[in-house]
């Protein structure tokens, strides 16, 4: 089964035998991989029922929760990662979900999709409404992307709470992209963060 | 294996003990009712204790011998179920102060060779728990594969890696509590009066001439039984519909079917269960408090095990809501145990462990066969 194009990303650079929580681990696909491929300790967050229901039948330790509140049931450094994959734009107050997120692990994986990116822009400009493209499906009204985010937002919020950048990585598609123009080129961003 | 009289259903052994009792005192002999089924495999990994609720028996999957009904879990252990005979050895034994083939208030009291009644030492979660453990040392179980329980046999579920954390792999505990809260202890206040309040309760004396109170044992049951349901349970099932009539009929009898529903529950509770057993059982639910053991960090009682956990509430229970699982999964995560946890939605409320629910089972499943495949 292969990995979502960010997943695979974060599985490839997840160290061998490490301990990871996975916030928003959706059925498990991620934790799975780790487990399975790297001798990894993974452990899981996810909103919805159906999806937990899905990840522990896979034999996963998944707690349904929600990453705004939840988050703060888990001891100081009890991870070596933690990894929030598509999930930093749907919660109410990001900021604080990435000051949790590097007080429980070492490090921290964050992907999410680029709203800077030029067809988002496009779209913007020229139909005037909001942007509907592949990586944001779905209308306004409905969607469950409340903050949405571009590369050079995120870098400048890192900026300000002083978190230090181990690694990025930015996606078109299924194919990584270079760095270069990457807050107009890239449709997604991956983040290795530490404190 | 077959042969060996130790297994099978409606077993039952008297061990010489003693147990020490968390209330202070001894229990000799300690008798224990108990089923098996399956086949411990040859490495002994396999067991699976199975734990009953406040008014079960060990007749999880086999008839019940007084009332002829299938056993109280046949939706979770069979075969090709999460707990399946087949790949499973299956134990589930009758709780300590409980009245089918363990000691109890009704057991004989070898001092006296009368009945125990109120001269039975009040019991403990954790006593019934150290009691299945002398069970399974009989039956040549050293380790568990998994503890499985819903309700109070949840609460033996979790009582179990606290008091033998090297004894137990898996906790699956469904619909339950790290311990009882002030509305659960009043619940079964009402229970107990009512029993005691009973002029053929007689001071738990009763046994000799064969007349229990019935009545104060029917008020608690149904007393109990309202918070086993969900208010929109009962509105579907019964609204405000009569019971064989058009009409009220300005007297009081059972004019709505709730009223006769209940009665009828009650009544057919007493002809299987001791009046003196609900009061033992209850008492021990309510001094149950899993943190209070452990100086007040419900996280210490999971410190020393390595075992893995699941939970499972519903939404609709209000007898042990989803927030004490939460808590419980708090505790665990500050354990740094491996914990799973899910909400399931069900009308049911609290009974909705005892009823047909294809996620609980899917669950229970994977979360058992994953420490199966290692």
């Amino acid at each position: 089964m292969s990995l979502r194009p960010d997943l695979a990303i974060i599985a490839g650079h997840v160290a061998q035998g490490s301990r990871v929580l996975d916030v928003g681990c959706g059925d498990g696909a991620l934790m799975a991989a780790l487990r399975d491929g790297k001798g990894v300790d993974a452990r899981g967050l996810e909103i919805d029922p159906d999806n937990v229901s899905r990840a522990v039948a896979r034999g996963l330790s998944v707690i349904q929760g929600n990453a705004d509140t939840d988050l703060a049931d888990y001891p100081d450094g009890s991870f070596d990662y933690a990894i929030l994959s598509q999930t930093l734009q749907t919660t109410m107050r990001p900021d604080l979900i990435l000051d949790q997120l590097l007080r429980i692990g070492r490090h921290a994986f964050v992907s999410f999709p680029n709203f800077a990116h030029w067809r988002v822009r496009l779209s913007l400009l020229w139909g005037g409404r909001m942007p509907v493209t592949r990586l944001l499906p779905v209308a306004w009204y409905e969607t469950l992307n409340i903050h949405h985010v571009t590369i050079d937002d995120f870098r400048a919020l890192l900026k300000t709470r002083g978190i230090t950048v181990e690694g990025a990585w930015f996606l078109n598609g299924d194919r990584e992209t270079s760095a270069a123009a990457a807050n107009f080129r890239a449709e997604h961003a991956v983040f290795l963060l530490r404190r | 294996m077959p042969d060996d009289i130790r297994y099978g259903l409606n077993r039952h052994v008297s061990l010489p003990g003693p147990l020490p009792l968390d209330g202070g005192g001894r229990l000799s002999p300690v008798e224990i009712g108990y089923e098996t089924y399956g086949t411990l495999n040859a490495d002994k990994s396999n067991a699976i204790l199975i734990c009953h609720a406040l008014t079960g028996d060990q007749h999880v999957a086999s008839i019940h011998p007084s009332t002829g009904k299938p056993g109280w879990w046949t939706r979770m252990i069979g075969p090709g179920l999460p707990v399946d005979p087949a790949r499973h050895f299956i134990v589930c034994a009758n709780v300590l102060g409980s009245c089918m083939g363990s000691s109890g208030p009704a057991a004989i009291d070898p001092a006296c060779l009368m009945a125990y009644g109120m001269r039975f030492p009040v019991i403990t979660i954790r006593d019934m728990v150290r009691a299945q453990a002398l069970l399974l040392d009989h039956l040549g179980v050293e380790r568990l594969h998994a503890v499985v329980g819903g309700s109070m046999g949840g609460m033996q579920a979790l009582s179990w890696p606290a008091t033998f954390p090297d004894r137990v792999d898996a906790v699956l505990a469904i619909a339950s509590t790290a311990r009882h809260s002030a509305q659960n202890i009043a619940f079964h206040e009402v229970g107990r009066q009512a029993i005691m309040a009973d002029p053929k309760w007689r001071g738990g004396d009763y046994y000799a001439d064969a007349d229990p109170p019935s009545a104060g044992l029917a008020v608690a049951r149904m007393a109990a039984h309202i918070t086993y349901l969900s208010e929109a349970g009962l509105t579907e099932k019964f609204g405000r519909k009569l019971q064989g009539r058009d009409a009220k009929t300005f007297g009081f009898d059972a004019d709505f079917q709730v009223e006769s529903y209940l009665r009828h529950q009650g009544i057919s509770f007493t002809d299987r269960f001791d009046a003196n057993s609900y009061l033992y059982i209850t008492r021990a639910m309510d001094y149950f408090d899993l943190a209070e053991e452990h100086n007040g960090h419900l996280a210490n009682a999971f410190k020393p095990s390595h075992a893995r956990f699941c939970l499972i509430s519903f939404d609709t229970d209000w007898l042990y809501p989803t927030a004490e699982s939460r808590a419980i999964v708090h505790a665990l995560n500050a354990a740094g145990a491996p914990v799973s946890f899910v909400e399931l939605k069900s009308p049911f409320g609290h009974d909705a462990f005892l009823l047909e629910a294809p996620e609980m089972n899917r669950i229970a499943d994977g979360f058992l066969r994953a420490g199966e495949n290692r």
